[in-house]
Formats: C-alpha cells, sequence, structure tokens
C-alpha cells in the first residue's frame, strides 16, 4: 500500500495507519494511553532537550536507515550533555506514494534503536504532504542530567588529551556512494553512544567536553571546540582512526575523513590523568573498539594537524557541501 | 628513499630560487592537506595552475548553462561545483532561485537516470573536464545514440592540458611543472615531451597521496633546481608512457579539437573537444562560448596563470569569500583561493 494524503487528515486513515504501524512498534505504557500529551514523572536532576529533524537520502542505506538515525541523532545530542536520554518524540512528515512496508521498517528500526539505547518514544505525530514517496522524521528528546555531571565545551583546558572513539568518515562515505551508485563494502556507523558516555561517568572519569562528530566532522567539531574554549587543539594525523574503505574511497573521490561525518562517532576531551581510563573504558564498550587518543589541547586558539608526513596544517571547519571532484 | 628522508631535502633545499606550478587542482588540494606546502624553503615558490574545470571555464559558458535552464522545457544538469561559479548576470544557484530547472550529479551516468524518468523535458549536461572526464563523455555520448535517447544534449567545455601549459611558458616565468598525475593516466607520460623539449623545463608527472606528491615534489626540486629539462613519471603505479588507448580511442571516436577559451589564457586554439560527426546533434551549443568577462576587481584569470596568489586579490577574503564567491576560484574545492582561504584556518 502506498501512503495518500487521506493518511494525515487526522480521521480514520490516520488513525488506522497509528494503530497499525506507529502504535504496534513503539508501545509503551505512556504511548499506550494515546493521550493528547505524554505525562512523564518528575526527574531528579536536571532536565535536557534536544532536537533535530532528520532529511536523509536515501532512506535505506548500509548500516542502517532514517529510523535509525532519527533515534541515534537525538540520543547521541544529549548524551553528550551528560544527560541520560529518557524519552523521545517523533513527528513523521511523510510525501504521498510512500510505501507503507518502508514506513514500517523504519519505524520498527526507530523501536530497536530505542529499545537498544534504552528510550521510550511517547509521543508522535504525522502529516502526509504532496510528493514523491519521500520521508522526513523529527525526534525531540529528553534527557536527565545526574547532579554534578558538567560537560561543556568552555571546560577545555590546556593538557588535557583528545580521544576519538572510533574511525572517521563511514556514514558520510555510505551516503555518498550511495547516490553515486558506486558498491563499496562499507557499512555507515550510525548508533546509539548512550552505552558509551554512561560507562565514562560510572568509570569515574572526568569529562571535560564530549560531542559527536556529525555533518562537517572532526575537523568541524574540533574548531568548534577551539572557538567555544578559548584553546587550541592539536591533532596528530597519524593517531587518527580511518578504515581501508573510507581511506580508498577518499583516494578515489578526493575527500578528507577529516571533514566527513560520522553518525556514531565521539570526540571526547579528558584531563591527563584520566586518559588511559578514559580510552580503555570507551574500547570496552560497543562502538568503541577502535577508538584512540588523538591529539591535546594547548593554549593559543585554532587547530593544528600534525601530518603524517611531517607538516603542518591549519583545519577550518567544513564550507559547502564537501562534494567530490570532478575527476 | 624514505619519506624522512624526502621531507628533509624538501625542507633543507638551498638551491636557486624556484617557481613552480602544479597545474591540478587536486594536487594544490593535497598540498595543503598534507602539510607540504608549510615544509618548503622560502625560495621555492609553489603557483597553482589552471588545472581545475571549473575555475577554467568562461563566463560565458555559465551564461549560456543559466539561459538554458530557465528555458521552458529544459532541465540543467551538472557537477555540484559548478553551481556557485558567478556567471556575468547568474550562477546557476541564483537561475534556480528565480525559476530555472537545475539539477546536479555526482557522476555524468546518473545524469541518463534522471532523464529517462522525464521524457518530455530536454535535459542538457554541463560537460566540463580534461582529457580524465572526456572518455567518460564520450561513452556517455556514445551510448545516448545508441540507446537513441532523444531527449539529452550535452553542453560541453571539454579542454586539453598540454596547449595551456605551452601558453603558461610564453607568459609565466615557471621552472618547472608538477604535471597532472590524472591526466597522464589517460594521456600518458609522453605527452608531456614536447612541452619539455620545447621549453627546456622539466616536467613531472606526480600522484595524489600525501607520499607520492612528496616524491613528485622532491624530483621536480632536484631537476629544476640543476636546469635539467625532460619528464619524470613519479606515478608509475598508474601512468604509462602512452596512456591508455582505450580511452584515448574512445575520445577520438566521439571529439575533435577545436578553439577553447579558458579563464585568465583566454582563446588557445586546439586545447577544446567537440562533439564530432554524428554526435554533433547532441551539442546544445558549446561553440565560441569565449567571452570571458570577469567581475569588477576580480583577478581569478591573475592567480590562475600563477601571475598573482590568492592573496594578492583585493578581494580576497573580503568581498570574495567562500559563502559568496566572486570569481570562480573561491568555488571549487580545487581553486585555489578557496584552498588558500580555508588554509589560514579561519574558525567559524
Ligand atoms: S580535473 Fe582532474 S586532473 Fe584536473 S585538476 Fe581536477 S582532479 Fe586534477
Ligand atoms: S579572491 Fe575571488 S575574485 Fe579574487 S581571484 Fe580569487 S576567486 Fe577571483
Amino acid at each position: 500500500m502506498k501512503i495518500e494524503l487521506r493518511h494525515g487528515a487526522g480521521g480514520a486513515d490516520t488513525a488506522g495507519l497509528i494503530d497499525s504501524i506507529f502504535a504496534r512498534h513503539f508501545h509503551n505504557a505512556v504511548l499506550d494511553k494515546m493521550e493528547d500529551g505524554a505525562v512523564l514523572p518528575r526527574p531528579a536532576g536536571e532536565l535536557v532537550l534536544t532536537t533535530d529533524s532528520f532529511v536523509v537520502q536515501p532512506l535505506e542505506f548500509s548500516g542502517g536507515n532514517i529510523g535509525r538515525l532519527a533515534v541515534c541523532g537525538t540520543v547521541n545530542d544529549l548524551s553528550c550533555m551528560g544527560a541520560v536520554p529518557k524519552y523521545l518524540t517523533a513527528g513523521f512528515i511523510l510525501e504521498e506514494g510512500l510505501e507503507t512496508d518502508t514506513l514500517e521498517r523504519m519505524v520498527a528500526s526507530m523501536a530497536a534503536t530505542a529499545k537498544e539505547a534504552g528510550v521510550s518514544i511517547v509521543a508522535g505525530d504525522t502529516k502526509v504532504i504532496e510528493g514523491n514517496g519521500g520521508m522526513y522524521i523529527n525526534t525531540a528528546g529528553a534527557g536527565i542530567r545526574p547532579q554534578g555531571r558538567c560537560v561543556s565545551a568552555a571546560n577545555l583546558c590546556p593538557g588535557d588529551q583528545l580521544i576519538l572513539s572510533g574511525t572517521l568518515g563511514e556514514h558520510h562515505a555510505v551516503i555518498l556512494s550511495s547516490r553515486m551508485g558506486l558498491q563499496t563494502s562499507l557499512k555507515s556507523d550510525c548508533a546509539p553512544l548512550n552505552a558509551m558516555t554512561e560507562a565514562l561517568f560510572s568509570a569515574g572519569v572526568s569529562v571535560h567536553t564530549m560531542r559527536d562528530i556529525t555533518r562537517g566532522g572532526l575537523a568541524t567539531v574540533a574548531c568548534e571546540l577551539a572557538k567555544a574554549s578559548g584553546c587550541a587543539l592539536a591533532i596528530e594525523e597519524s593517531a587518527l582512526p580511518v578504515s581501508e574503505g573510507v581511506h580508498a574511497l577518499c583516494g578515489i573521490l578526493g575527500l578528507d575523513p577529516l571533514t566527513m561525518g560520522n553518525e556514531g562517532k565521539l570526540l571526547i576531551a579528558v584531563p591527563q590523568a584520566d586518559t588511559a581510563h578514559a580510552l580503555a573504558t570507551v574500547k570496552a564498550v560497543p562502538y568503541g573498539e577502535n577508538a584512540a587518543v588523538i591529539g591535546t589541547v594547548c593554549a593559543g586558539s585554532g587547530v593544528t594537524l600534525q601530518t603524517a608526513i611531517g607538516g603542518r596544517r591549519v583545519l577550518s571547519p567544513l564550507r559547502g557541501e564537501g562534494l567530490p571532484r570532478i575527476c | 628513499m624514505k619519506n624522512e628522508q624526502m621531507a628533509a631535502y624538501l625542507t633543507h633545499y638551498r638551491g636557486r630560487p624556484l617557481r613552480l606550478m602544479e597545474v591540478c587542482g587536486t594536487h594544490t588540494s593535497v598540498l595543503y592537506r598534507s602539510g607540504l606546502r608549510g615544509m618548503l624553503p622560502a625560495q621555492v615558490a609553489m603557483l597553482s595552475g589552471p588545472g581545475c574545470p571549473v575555475c577554467v571555464t568562461p563566463t560565458a559558458y555559465i551564461d549560456r548553462l543559466t539561459e538554458l535552464s530557465l528555458t521552458p522545457g529544459v532541465c540543467v544538469l551538472s557537477f555540484g561545483d559548478m553551481l556557485a561559479v558567478p556567471g556575468s548576470k547568474l550562477s546557476l544557484a541564483g537561475a534556480r532561485a528565480r525559476g530555472g530547472r537545475v539539477g546536479f550529479f555526482y557522476a555524468p551516468e546518473q545524469a541518463l537516470k534522471i532523464a529517462a524518468k522525464e521524457p518530455k523535458t530536454c535535459f542538457v549536461l554541463a560537460a566540463v573536464g580534461f582529457e580524465t572526464t572526456a572518455p567518460v563523455w564520450a561513452v556517455l555520448a556514445e551510448t545516448i545514440l545508441q540507446q537513441g535517447i532523444q531527449n539529452v544534449r550535452l553542453l560541453t567545455a571539454l579542454k586539453t592540458m598540454p596547449l595551456a601549459m605551452d601558453a603558461l611558458c610564453e607568459t609565466g616565468d615557471i621552472d618547472g611543472f608538477l604535471c597532472p598525475g590524472h591526466v597522464a593516466v589517460v594521456s600518458g607520460s609522453e605527452s608531456f615531451r614536447p612541452l619539455a623539449d620545447k621549453w627546456k623545463k622539466p616536467m613531472v608527472v606526480g600522484g595524489f597521496t600525501p607520499e607520492l606528491l612528496l616524491r613528485a615534489l622532491c624530483r621536480l626540486l632536484r631537476e629544476a633546481g640543476e636546469r635539467h629539462s625532460g619528464v619524470w613519471n613519479e606515478y608509475p603505479a598508474y601512468v604509462r608512457r602512452d596512456g591508455n588507448s582505450k580511452a584515448k580511442a574512445v575520445v577520438a571516436r566521439v571529439f575533435e579539437t577545436g578553439p577553447a577559451c579558458w579563464r585568465g589564457l583566454g582563446v588557445l586554439a586546439g586545447s577544446g573537444l567537440y562533439l564530432r560527426g554524428k554526435y554533433a546533434a547532441l551539442d546544445a551549443g558549446s561553440g565560441a562560448l569565449y567571452d570571458d568577462r570577469a567581475p569588477e576587481g576580480c583577478c581569478c584569470g591573475k592567480v590562475l596563470t600563477g601571475a598573482l596568489t590568492p592573496q594578492q586579490c583585493p578581494l580576497f577574503g573580503k568581498a570574495c569569500l567562500p559563502e559568496h564567491p566572486v570569481g570562480a576560484c573561491m568555488v571549487s574545492s580545487e581553486g585555489s583561493c578557496r584552498i588558500t582561504y580555508l588554509e589560514r584556518g579561519d574558525s567559524l
């Protein structure tokens, strides 16, 4: 069956869609009440809220899909704030012509990812617009930050070590090669990282800051951190984990792993004394096995890369789309 | 030599001052990314040449594309990099905002799929590139004819490198060239021999990893420092003396040479490739697009010929920024102005 405008009209067709797909996959005590809003217990600690919209093309790609991405993106934003993600809302904008089977796969994947991350999807909305069978998802998330956790870019101080939780560029590489019709064995790294951030806190690591590396890649995130903290970041190119597949694609297309996006990688800054412990902790949790210490925070400003060949390069945030070269 | 030894050779070069040109935009970009540019001693200047197809495309070509995109029933498809290049009035992105139909592709073959979905629309593909891309466009043109595809046309801006390098030798004081490896994969390292013989300069074909580039640079410094002339292939894993005969053959079947206008160099006879014979029916008006009027104050022409460095352009970093480029060299990811601007590491 294909989605039609009637499915978004708010009447029986909408209710049917909710029953047959959304309620069935997302069900939990709060959502099952089917009220106009979710009533949630008042948390101890600070409430952290975030929202993000997902418009990825293609909807399904190797290693993930828009549904998994929509959960991971919001879960990871909350986790990077030091919050324990708890609740998500999901808003769907569906284009006419979307296959309900596709929608159901995306929704099922959201449900599975939410389960993996230990969050509940407690409210939702669906609209249908004219179009060509596409779909977009907005997720908002609420998390609770226990007392005493203070993670902020402003906390970076000279001497801090930078840990990257895994290899660079997979998500970007997968999306790009699928748009270009290239066959690769790459998989998107799209994953919820709250287990990783919680492991760090439970291990007693004094996390100064954490960022998930999404659009714009490591270079962009590092420049943002440098600016926000008034410190300089020095990164070692030879320490950067890059998979062979991404490396090869970059060679062919003239791309730079440093400005390619991930959807399941963190840049973590910890005090020097905690570095070894933090690295071991990250390596021991899922999605962290390729973690590495990639650089240091110093006094000064800007981000520099010590290149593998012995040169020095000043990193800038990505500008424009980062398209592959013409030949 | 090991990498460390080569790096030491580079940094400790104390021979005669050299002005060397990297022709290819990818080399410009790797020079920056790898930090090699910063390792060069003060007396070695690396100039960026006309090696980015986006940068050398003249204004008239962009104008023709925008005009087509605003024609009812026509949709222009291009590499994404072209969208922001300013024409005399509009860029393609500007034309799109005014109702023009413009799409982009990552690889030319994708364009045929897009066109197949809308048989009533005429799709004009912006076929830009050098020796490297020409075979891809040639195969595409053959496919269009073989499959009888009716709604696809090409607006070509295909150029060949040696004649531009010849023009540069005539005007500029360049002591040696880092020759484009991609081009040489197709045309062969020997394609640079006539230039080396005529101008008595070293021509070194280089690859694109930092290691390969370092190796090519060391070779270029040594040979240029000693005033040697000749061709050196430092990308032997991919480049053969005579190139790729299949690719050359398909290009010869589909294209013939003709005059082409290069931003900064003007019209160079024989440096363009145009659809020939039965393929000419696919052409969307590619001939005589010679107008190369640059926007007020734009120095792209001088930058592309090594006469000015990007920083010497009065608009650089002021009126001309990656967010709102005045000239083409600030648009393309291989444009030397854009690369130089980003190299300064300005944060957000
Ligand atoms: S078109 Fe190819 S050979 Fe020319 S600059 Fe770009 S990558 Fe290099
Ligand atoms: S700074 Fe802008 S206007 Fe000046 S040469 Fe570069 S691209 Fe052209």
